[in-house]
């Protein structure tokens, strides 16, 4: 008999050491998470997986399951909360989904939806970050940052080149590259690296493969981010 | 500049670089200090340098340029020779630093923020730097000056016209007092250096542990976390191959807090003594004393003080004599980070990486600098620990309340007749202070800083301590004349300014939150703005990674609840209001049809 704790007061079963995240996921049920990445260690930052236990509100990814212990997310405080959040990142950013390559294979786009965050809550910071094309294969849109440090990680852990890394702090954060030009073309990253792979939004984009599958036919089309995350864990077992 | 000239200055940054690395060791975990290092001798850090202390380390140098940008005073851009930066904190604001700050650009010509044409200076703002009680107050080039009117403004803008180097300048614009107004057991103190050492070596690390737990001694840095139980969990934390380490937490970056600069300037040795007595009794071999980078002034003092120490074997192999009793203390400057006074991102900083405050558990206590068990305390905190070694646990717990024993140190600034350190058992009320101090016509007090709670005149009977109202010591005194929102928004604008940016709701939630008051300040606020501050604060709050992003709205909050007349005088009106002038925004085309009669502008807001 596994040990279980509660979900919005369903029984979730869990191994020692798993999160509630990653063990509510396993179970079928799914918690958003942007930041969020299977393979690397819990990251905290995007705080869209905010669960509620007892009266403490904390990042589901970064919390160890512990039986008995009894974990809200489905209520209505917590999905505001998320909205919330999420909507902070459309403001600080400049996200115009319409014109965006990545629209519709977007986690942000498609989580925004799927909450139902359907019009901007705050002014918006309009911040100006000019795009990096100088790569033959890559280009870096900034615009679209929300600094979930996957390709950081990535670039670090799983391709060994620590392309990627985040300079200065609060609202002026933003990511840099590490050739003295400050230029991607001027570093080795290359379009097989994981870190050229894994932005969950439209920053880190393929040149030349633009619109090759037209928008209505893209992945988060077809089915809602809630029930395909839980089926890549279906895949991946 | 010529060939040669280029090749000389490329030469100069080589070798500046290379001694800093050289000094460090080429210790990546010193990053920062490395790069503070460089900097001293290059005035900043330009690219070259940063790709050669990259390449040195053998790190990315993407990461050493995030560790560039996240410290305010390291500069990957030139700030000129001189480089002149104004405490805001709300007290000096209030003296007039503005104004100062203001007087000074005319004088040179250049606008705050930016660096003059000839690259010889720049004047900007920068968070409170520790002298709240002989402000206004300003760093140039790293070094604190004090007590600045116009007199001084005017000179210190001849010395930079004439390029007069710091070292020249009056000793007297550098003077910075302890301003000690009222002495209990701490600053009467005169224990002489060791003298508790040479107990507690006597009765060996455990029977220490004893007494401090006995005391009941709480931190001082504002958690009031039993000091003794966090000694015991390092203590018993598996030591892998480093050994345990302690940390004095020197980044008083609380403004209106600057009651650890008076302990580090006169009460070095008992600080010191208590990081000893935390490495006994815990059984640790390494310890930091990380100094905020404001407090730079202090270093040389600070580390003549370990250098007699050592020689009177007080640190190093076999303290007293004690086999197998190691300890040393290592001095690390921070570099213009408030975040970095929360213990995590001091250790990360301590690593030389971003002060970003680290995912928990594990705690420091199991899993801190570089993996080891590591006790963080707070400067006041080790101070005490001396006296009670040397005077027993019972002694100490007698003073104070039960559950928060001995006293505390308060940093008082403001409106008031004696700004300066006060030393209170635990348990006195805010009038008692007022009364101290000499405060008249008080409306609002700020304890604890900007994180702290703004209490107004009836709330004065509450009591300093951990179950009433706990402080890391900060007390701002305001009179009847002082705007209590312009109180509220310089502790917003502060949150912004010092958010790490790590986490959603804190990076961009403080900057939502400062553009709300800055929207009600220029007289464009609706109660549509206080029900959006509400939902802001709630966010922070329950979301935020660390306490800096949970607190940030405290301030907006306590100033609705007791201040709300302050808040209601800058709405537009009563009803609800769209973000801008409408009225305003139509000038430009009033200006293109060239009309400006009254069915050209919006009939409620003619202006």
């Amino acid at each position: 008999m596994s040990k279980t704790f509660l979900l919005d007061g369903r029984p979730v079963p869990f191994e020692d050491g798993q999160s509630v995240l990653a063990a509510a996921r396993k179970a079928g049920h799914y918690i958003p998470h942007l930041c969020w990445y299977g393979h690397f260690p819990p990251h905290g930052s995007c705080k869209l997986c905010v669960v509620k236990i007892g009266a403490r509100h904390v990042s589901a990814c970064a919390t160890p399951a512990r039986e008995g212990l009894e974990a809200e997310s489905e209520i209505p405080e917590i999905l505001d909360t998320r909205r919330e959040l999420l909507a902070m990142l459309f403001a600080e950013g400049n996200h115009f989904c319409p014109s965006c390559e990545k629209s519709g294979n977007c986690q942000l786009q498609a989580l925004a939806y799927d909450l139902q965050l359907l019009a901007p809550i705050h002014n918006r910071f309009f911040p100006d970050r000019p795009v990096d094309a100088s790569h033959p294969d890559i280009l870096l849109d900034f615009n679209r940052c929300i600094f979930c440090e996957l390709c950081v990680r990535a670039s670090r852990d799983v391709d060994g080149k620590d392309i990627f890394a985040l300079s200065e702090r609060g609202i002026d954060k933003h990511l840099v590259v590490k050739a003295e030009s400050g230029r991607l073309g001027d570093t080795d990253i290359a379009l097989s690296d994981l870190a050229a792979n894994i932005c969950p939004v439209g920053v880190i984009l393929h040149k030349r493969q633009g619109f090759a599958v037209p928008i209505g036919s893209r992945i988060y089309d077809a089915a809602p981010i809630s029930e395909l995350d839980l089926a890549d864990e279906e895949a991946s077992k | 500049m010529s060939q040669l000239a280029q090749t000389c200055a490329i030469t100069d940054l080589d070798q500046a670089v290379d001694e800093a690395l050289a000094r460090h060791g080429g210790d990546s975990t010193r990053l920062l200090q490395i790069l503070i290092r460089a900097q001293e001798r290059l005035d900043w850090l330009p690219p070259r340098a940063v790709t050669r202390i990259a390449a040195a380390l053998g790190l990315s140098r993407a990461r050493v340029e995030g560790v560039v940008g996240f410290y305010s005073f390291l500069h990957a851009r030139s700030v000129g020779r001189y480089r002149v930066l104004f405490a805001d904190n709300i007290v000096e604001e209030m003296q007039g630093a503005p104004a100062l700050m203001r007087r000074l650009c005319e004088r040179l010509w250049i606008e705050p923020g930016k660096v003059s044409e000839d690259g010889l200076v720049s004047v900007d703002a920068t968070s409170c730097i520790g002298m709240g009680d002989q402000g206004p107050s300003a760093l140039v080039n790293g070094v604190t000056i004090t007590g600045l009117d116009e007199e001084r403004i005017d000179a210190i803008s001849e010395l930079i016209r004439e390029q007069i180097s710091l070292e020249s300048w009056p000793r007297e614009f550098f003077a910075v007092d302890d301003n000690i107004r009222r002495r209990d057991i701490l600053l009467n103190d005169r224990l002489a250096p060791g003298e508790a050492l040479r107990r507690a070596v006597a009765i060996g690390g455990g029977a220490l542990l004893a007494q401090v737990k006995t005391a009941n001694l709480r931190g001082r840095g504002g958690a009031g976390f039993s000091t003794a139980q966090k000694w015991e969990f390092c203590r018993e934390a598996p030591a892998q191959g480093g050994g345990r380490v302690v940390v004095c937490n020197a980044d008083e970056g609380e403004p209106g807090t600057f009651k650890d600069r008076v302990l580090l300037t006169s009460f070095a040795d008992h600080v010191f003594e208590g990081m000893t007595l935390a490495a006994l009794a815990i059984g640790a071999s390494k310890g930091f004393l990380y100094l905020r980078g404001e407090y730079r002034y202090l270093r040389d003092h600070l580390e003549q003080v370990l250098e007699r120490r050592r020689a009177e074997r007080l640190l190093g192999n076999g303290i007293l004599g004690a086999p197998g009793f190691d300890f040393d203390i290592d001095i690390h400057l921070g570099a213009g980070a408030y975040i970095c006074g929360e213990e995590s991102a001091l250790i990360e900083s301590l690593e030389g990486k971003r002060g970003t405050p680290r995912i928990r558990p594990p705690f420091p206590v199991t899993h801190g600098y570089l993996g080891q068990p590591t006790s963080v305390n707070n400067v006041e905190t080790l101070a005490l620990v001396p006296i009670i070694a040397a005077r027993g646990g019972e002694w100490f717990a007698q003073i104070g309340t039960k559950l928060s024993t001995g006293t505390k140190l308060l940093s008082v600034s403001g409106d008031c007749a004696a700004p300066g350190v006060y030393e209170f058992p635990f348990g006195v009320t805010i009038a008692e202070v007022l009364e101290a101090c000499g405060a008249m016509d008080t409306q609002g007090v700020q304890l604890g800083g900007a994180a702290g709670m703004t209490l107004a005149p009836h709330e004065f009977g509450r009591r300093v301590a951990f179950e009433d109202a706990p402080t890391a010591g900060a007390l701002m005194v305001f009179d009847g004349s002082r705007d209590m929102f312009a109180v509220a928004r310089n502790f917003v604008r502060f949150f912004a300014h010092e958010s790490c940016g790590f986490c959603t709701p804190c990076r961009v939630g403080t900057a939502l939150l400062r553009d709300c008051l800055d929207k009600l300040q220029q007289g464009n606020g609706s109660p549509l703005d206080l029900v959006e501050i509400e939902r802001l604060d709630r966010v922070l709050q329950t979301t935020s990674h660390c306490g800096l992003g949970q607190a940030a709205a405290n301030p907006v909050l306590d100033g609705f609840r007791n201040f709300r007349a302050a808040y209601d005088r800058r709405m537009l009106h009563r009803e609800f209001q769209p973000a801008f002038n409408l009225d305003a925004a139509l000038a430009r085309a009033r200006q293109l049809t060239g009309r400006d009669d009254a069915s050209a502008h919006f009939p409620e807001r003619r202006s």
